[in-house]
């Protein structure tokens, strides 16, 4: 196959270079480079990534990189996190399981994202792969502390297990003594999602003392605070923590323990966890403090003083997660301790609540985006929201890469001038010209998409909600953000004609979601017929879409491109567009 | 409030009717939201950590206009996080169930109304009409059938009166009247 050119490698060397590449964006570049590159770096590939499991069967996987060590999944779109897809819709594992437990019985590492996990699949990944390294489930469902168990026991040179934002059916907490006395590799364990209200504190005080390599222990809410000393005590070489419940009766032992244990993990550098804090117990985490540069304080509810006392001792700090309690107040203290923060995320702690119970608000992003050079990943829920602290924060920190800000209440407009917000998110898109993820909230016409259209040329995910005035603001998003590859739309008046007018964008795309908004049956069916390589399914819970008139809007849209042709395994209350009649049955 | 309380001959059936919401207030739809299906609110409350108690469905006060699916964007294992919070914190009131052996039927009452155990005490008295005894360290409740008890946040039934009053507020869960022989064991020997 390699042709004896004054400028070309034998495969060995070609295959050494490829070596180097790790990102898949890469290797999919040098893959299209010719064929015969094409051919050494599908054997030389290691580790896969799908971003949607619908859009390629595991069969073409495995056919293709026949020696790869590690596949990362994902399933459900993204606005699965807000119940917006039905249960049931899919995103099953299992098909992808059995396909590699036959094929690739050295696989070493299973990443997946909102994907359907079943006991039986865990049982088949314990049994199948040898050499089984890696298991991380995020915002997984279907599966017991039973399948837990099943791993425990049968993968010895298990290095990481990391269940975060899973649901999991908590049948006992003994599954962790399934790991065997002998076992001791592990280095990651993130057990935070797990309910279970008797944990197994002498499993897992003996698994912690046994694996000497321990690195990232996430505790879960049932671990009492006195019985995190116990814990901690054994493994003072940490780097990342998260402690169960942080509340108890305040004892000094309790207190001087905990102190005495945190501040012998000098290598301590992320901390999470804190469930039902009690202020008094804080204080015992200062000495490690500034080494910090991750706190997630996400559940902890305590108040602004608090908070403040906290994130003053924190200057290294890059990631803080934190409920509103912070308060404008909390943030302007954070951006003047934490300049090398980069990622902030302020979630509410009273989002159903009519008025705000909080002083939070768009005032504390100013003066966080004013004060923290390397900021580039904001998460923001609030109240209010004005152009001028929008077109402020654009213009202070350009080096936004994730602007994602959610004003509570739907369709609210600048509370100062009472206008759209189009403005505000327009400065955004100008001059943040590296953002690739933006959600857009509160009042917005068309125009706002128009400035997206015409700014957000690196923008690769997009959410909208409650927006726009016609299929002139799709229209705008569609054929202008040259780089996009997801769009989630709810409650929106789009309809027919910018996704008719825009199909071919369609392919170009990872996935399109869209919901409540005014694409009509007859639509589907059209995009569906035209298009081969798109599989086009509406999830419709009334019952089948050709029971009501052509014209009538879908509920749920959801438009992903695929190589591997329509699904079988959906549900009663999902169709997929087809080129043959326009509706196939599941 | 409707109906009496405790032991009227005549048939209070709404009174023994399964439902949620305090006593007192009309049935609530299991529904309480918008264009939610059942899937949908069962997927919400039970959230990340199973199903939990009928405490958390009853105790959150109703939602103060029609709320969206899925709005604001948050993940389910924050919303319970946040509803555990209001149960608790220093607006929203302590309510436990006290249920008492032989009645019907459970009353919730908001432990932050009172200041002690002595108001507590003699409002229980009162919403079930009955009296209980003297209360003493070393012999519990005498002088009656019944013992006042509560569950606390280990699991644990304990007698009323016991811990001083700030920690038992806090780490009780509900209060059960007990009656007879089970109450007069009690006081002694514990």
């Amino acid at each position: 196959m390699h042709k004896k050119m004054a400028f070309s490698f034998p495969d060995e060397v070609l295959e050494h270079v490829f070596s180097f590449i790790q990102s898949d964006k890469d290797r999919n570049a040098v893959s299209m480079v010719c064929k015969s590159w094409y051919e050494i770096e599908r054997w030389c590939r290691r580790k896969v990534f799908v971003g949607n499991c619908y859009a390629v069967s595991p069969r073409m996987v495995i056919r293709r990189f026949p020696e790869f060590r590690s596949i990362e999944l994902k399933g459900k779109p993204h606005f699965a996190d807000f119940n917006l897809v039905p249960d049931g819709w899919g995103g099953y594992v299992f098909p992808w399981i059995a396909e590699m437990a036959g094929a690739y019985p050295w696989l070493e590492e299973i990443r997946l994202k909102r994907m359907v996990v079943t006991d039986e699949s865990l049982e088949l990944i314990a049994k199948s792969f040898k050499n089984f390294k890696v298991l991380v489930l995020s915002s997984c469902e279907g599966f017991s502390t039973d399948g837990l168990a099943a791993i425990a026991a049968s993968c010895k040179n298990l290095k990481e297990l990391d269940l975060r934002d899973c649901e999991v059916d908590d049948l006992s907490a003994h599954w962790l003594s399934h790991f065997p006395e002998t076992y001791t590799s592990l280095v990651s364990l993130n057990i935070s999602c797990l309910g279970s209200d008797e944990a197994s504190f002498s499993a897992l005080e003996r698994l912690v003392r046994r694996c000497t390599n321990l690195k990232t222990l996430r505790l879960n809410r049932a671990v009492p605070l006195d019985k995190i000393a116990n814990i901690l005590r054994h493994a003072p070489q940490l780097v990342e923590f998260g402690t169960g419940t942080y509340t108890a009766d305040v004892r000094p032992d309790v207190y001087s323990d905990l102190a005495g244990v945190l501040s012998s993990c000098k290598e301590l550098k992320s901390l999470s966890g804190f469930w039902d804090v009690i202020p008094d117990y804080l204080p015992a985490i200062y000495p490690v403090c500034s080494k910090l540069t991750s706190l997630n304080l996400s559940y902890a509810t305590i108040q602004s003083p608090d908070l403040i006392k906290l994130v003053s001792h924190c200057p290294n700090l890059q990631r803080l997660l934190v409920l509103d309690y912070i308060e404008d107040s909390g943030l302007e203290v954070l951006a003047s301790s934490c300049k090398d923060l980069q990622e902030l995320r302020v979630f509410p702690s009273d989002p159903f609540g009519a008025e705000p119970n909080v002083s939070l608000t768009e005032q504390g992003l100013v003066a966080v985006s004013l004060g923290c050079p390397k900021l580039q990943s904001v998460l923001y829920f609030c109240r209010r929201m004005s152009n001028e602290a929008l077109v402020t924060i654009a213009r202070s920190r350009p080096n936004f890469t994730r602007f994602r800000l959610c004003i509570i209440e739907p369709k609210t407009a600048d509370y100062l001038t009472l206008e759209p917000l189009d403005v505000g998110f327009g400065a955004i898109v100008q001059y943040c010209k590296d953002l690739r993820r933006l959600s857009l909230s509160g009042l917005l016409t068309d125009r706002v998409f128009e400035y997206i259209g015409t700014y957000a040329k690196k923008l690769e995910m997009l959410s909208v909600a409650f927006a726009g005035d016609s299929d002139l603001g799709l229209h705008h998003v569609l054929s202008g953000c040259e780089s996009l590859r997801k769009l989630e739309i709810r409650d929106c008046p789009f309809g027919d004609k910018a996704l008719l007018a825009n199909a071919a964008k369609l392919e170009t795309m990872r996935s399109l979601w869209m919901s409540s908004c005014a694409v009509s049956f007859a639509a589907c069916k059209l995009l569906g017929q035209k298009m081969p390589r798109l599989n086009v399914e509406v999830i419709d819970e009334r019952g089948p879409p050709d029971s009501r008139p052509e014209n009538c809007p879908v509920d749920k849209l959801y438009i992903y491109r695929s190589i591997a042709g329509p699904r079988f395994d959906m549900p009663p209350f999902v169709w997929t567009m087809d080129e043959d009649s326009g509706l196939r049955l599941s | 409030m409707e109906g009496s309380v405790g032991y009227d001959n005549d048939l209070n059936l709404k009174a023994t009717e399964l439902r949620l919401g305090l006593p007192g207030t009309e049935p609530v739809s299991i529904v309480r939201r918008n264009k939610r299906s059942l899937q949908q609110v069962a997927d919400d409350d039970c959230g990340v950590n199973g199903c939990k108690s009928d405490d958390q469905n009853e105790t959150a006060p109703p939602p103060p206009k029609a709320q969206i699916v899925g709005w604001p964007p948050i993940r389910s294992y924050r919303k319970n996080n946040i509803q555990t919070k209001k149960n608790e914190s220093e607006g929203g009131g302590i309510y436990v169930k006290v249920s008492m052996d032989g009645a019907p039927y459970l009353r919730k009452i908001d432990l932050k109304v009172y200041s002690g155990y002595p108001e507590l005490l003699q409002a229980i008295e009162n919403m079930f009409k009955f009296t209980i005894g003297e209360y003493s360290e070393r012999e519990g409740y005498k002088g009656s059938d019944y013992a006042p008890t509560y569950e606390d946040k280990d699991g644990d039934w304990m007698l009323v009166g016991d811990v001083p009053w700030g920690m038992f507020i806090t780490s009780c869960k509900r209060l059960r009247i007990m009656k007879g022989s089970e109450a007069r064991g009690l006081g002694r020997g514990v």
